[in-house]
């Protein structure tokens, strides 16, 4: 106790320490390095995009038709059928995958037979769209008889999208305190009651922000649609918007992207760039969308 | 250094803490003595917890709290600009009221801090050795413990956990060791051990520990602080305080009017 410390130098740096934080700062500036040096890409690409469709930006551009094969015009038919795609594998994926997540996570046990089902859900978060995309050619183009058509095309989207809804749903429940639902129960609720009111409740932006985000990952997929559903050309009307029956192929944003910077001859140079543009600036509005929807439903959250 | 000061270990002068709006402590103003055990007793939210963690800012992770004031501890104050925070928690040690061993060896957590605070390769394997050795001989484990001293130290029992975070403080050579509810997760023989642990230690350490069991306090500690509301209403000696309290408001609560 009684050392000879002078109280001036107590607790004050040694060299050691100096040395220290020296390793200290040099890898928190390592590390923020390599935030940088992620977001740098990110925007040159976005400023590449932007900078090389300018030319062809318009309102004009979103609601023409191609023309001359596909060389100029516009892109709604593609637009339009992205949006029914990805609306359409939505409305199946998402009950079946939120309704699954809620099974799994609120009312199964914990036995090997529900172990089982969570190794194969994500497992099959992890299977590669062109895997997807032959199992819906062969289950829904030729077995199921849908043939070449939306219906088949979002059916496979729904079906790459569903382990993915089913995990981020999961994680969603299981964030919401086991206490709120101990105190649900013990006034007496039953299991679809707590659920009803107080875990949906309490998880609902963390599901919603799982789902959106697979909206982004269908809209973004070619190959699940080009196997299934997603045609080359479609003759279409100017801004018509449901130019399309379900057993019909559609055009689709990313299919088209492919299409005209690869496969179509004298293309307007600005013009694979400014639809590049359009799935960008969709796929980030949705995203902008999720956000904004969990920051306003967590406002409203009071824990 | 006077006699005067040779005597205190820990001097805090108005000292006030927030939490964001809420003021947490009020114009505190103690005198903790060197060497001996002191208790802070006072009903849930007094704040005694908090002034605990003031002694080695580790308060201060939290960005929203915000601290005026002074704590002297040894001669130095420890909010001055050039006090290391990594020296000061060298020498101000903690035990939390979960034991919380690292998740490695038996070995290995008590050599942890020490790895910690000096370079590679400064000590022998014969030197480390001893230095274990001597820790768990210190906190009564190395009996139990020196046949499995490569076990994972999560796997032990709680008290023999909480043994270890004391002896896990003792290689760095610690002036003030603080004591969160050490005992508030152990059975009774767990609570029996730590409790003579901190016997052994008095008089070589500071040991200053919160605890919310009032018959803890009266059993271990040389000298009780009773807090309330944020503030240090008295400070005296146990047996004093227990016995004969100056303040009414410390006489009611140890009759178990309130808290």
């Amino acid at each position: 106790m009684t050392d000879p410390i002078d109280p001036v130098t107590r607790f004050t740096k040694t060299d050691f320490v100096v040395r220290k934080e020296r390793i200290q700062s040099v890898s928190k500036i390592l590390f923020s390095l390599m935030v940088i040096s992620m977001i740098i890409p990110l925007l040159a690409i976005i400023a590449y995009l932007f900078y090389h469709a300018l030319p062809s930006l318009s309102w004009e551009f979103l609601v023409e038709v191609p023309k001359k094969g596909m060389s100029e015009g516009g892109i709604w038919p593609a637009f339009v059928g992205t949006l029914y795609l990805v609306l359409i594998s939505l409305a199946i994926a998402a009950p079946i995958g939120v309704f699954a997540a809620i099974y799994l996570n609120e009312y199964a046990r914990d036995n090997w037979f529900n172990r089982i089902i969570n190794l194969a859900v994500i497992n099959l978060a992890g299977v590669p769209s062109i895997v997807h995309a032959l199992f819906g050619l062969g289950a829904f183009v030729y077995a199921a008889q849908f043939g070449y058509s939306i219906i088949s095309a979002s059916l496979t989207l729904a079906i790459m999208t569903l382990p993915v809804i089913i995990a981020s749903t999961r994680e969603a429940l299981a964030s919401v305190p086991m206490t709120f639902r101990e105190a649900c129960w013990n006034v007496g609720a039953t299991r679809w009651q707590t659920i009803r009111a107080i875990v949906l409740p309490n998880s609902i932006s963390g599901i919603l922000t799982g789902i959106i985000l697979q909206v982004s990952r269908a809209a973004g997929e070619t190959a699940p649609i080009m196997f299934t559903g997603a045609v080359f050309y479609k003759a279409v009307s100017r801004g018509d918007l449901f130019p399309y029956q379900l057993n019909e192929q559609c055009m689709a944003l990313s299919m088209h992207l492919y299409t005209v910077a690869t496969q179509v001859p004298n293309v307007k140079e600005s013009l694979p760039y400014a639809t590049a543009v359009v799935l960008l600036c969709s796929v980030l509005f949705v995203n902008a969308g999720a956000i904004a929807l969990r920051v306003w439903l967590r406002n409203h959250k009071k824990w | 250094m006077t006699t005067e000061s040779m005597q205190y270990c820990i001097h805090t002068r108005n000292l006030n803490l927030w939490y964001g709006e809420f003021q947490a402590l009020k114009n505190v103003n103690t005198d903790v003595k060197n060497g001996l055990i002191t208790s802070l007793i006072g009903p849930s939210g007094c704040g005694k917890t908090t002034l605990l963690r003031c002694f080695n800012r580790i308060n201060e992770r939290f960005t929203y709290v915000r601290t005026e004031g002074k704590i002297v501890i040894l001669g130095k104050n420890i909010y001055d600009p050039d006090v290391s925070l990594i020296e000061l928690r060298k020498s101000v040690g903690m035990v939390f009221q979960r034991p919380n061993p690292v998740p490695i060896s038996v070995y290995e957590n008590i050599l942890f801090g020490l790895r910690i605070h000096h370079p590679f390769g400064s000590f022998k394997k014969s030197e480390l050795d001893d230095i274990v050795e001597k820790s768990l001989m210190e906190v009564g484990l190395w009996k139990d413990l020196k046949d499995r001293l490569k076990a994972k130290a999560t796997s032990l029992q709680l008290e023999q956990q909480q043994k270890l975070c004391i002896a896990r403080l003792l290689p760095l050579k610690p002036d003030v060791i603080l004591m969160d509810e050490p005992c508030s997760a152990l059975d009774i023989e767990g609570t029996r051990a730590i409790e003579e642990l901190m016997y052994q230690l008095r008089g070589r350490y500071t040991i200053v520990i919160v605890t919310h069991n009032m018959a803890q306090a009266r059993r271990i500690s040389d000298e009780c602080i009773f807090m309330l509301l944020g503030e240090m209403i008295e400070h005296a000696r146990t047996e004093e305080l227990f016995l004969n309290p100056r303040n009414p408001r410390t006489g009611e609560y140890i009759e178990g009017r309130y808290g």
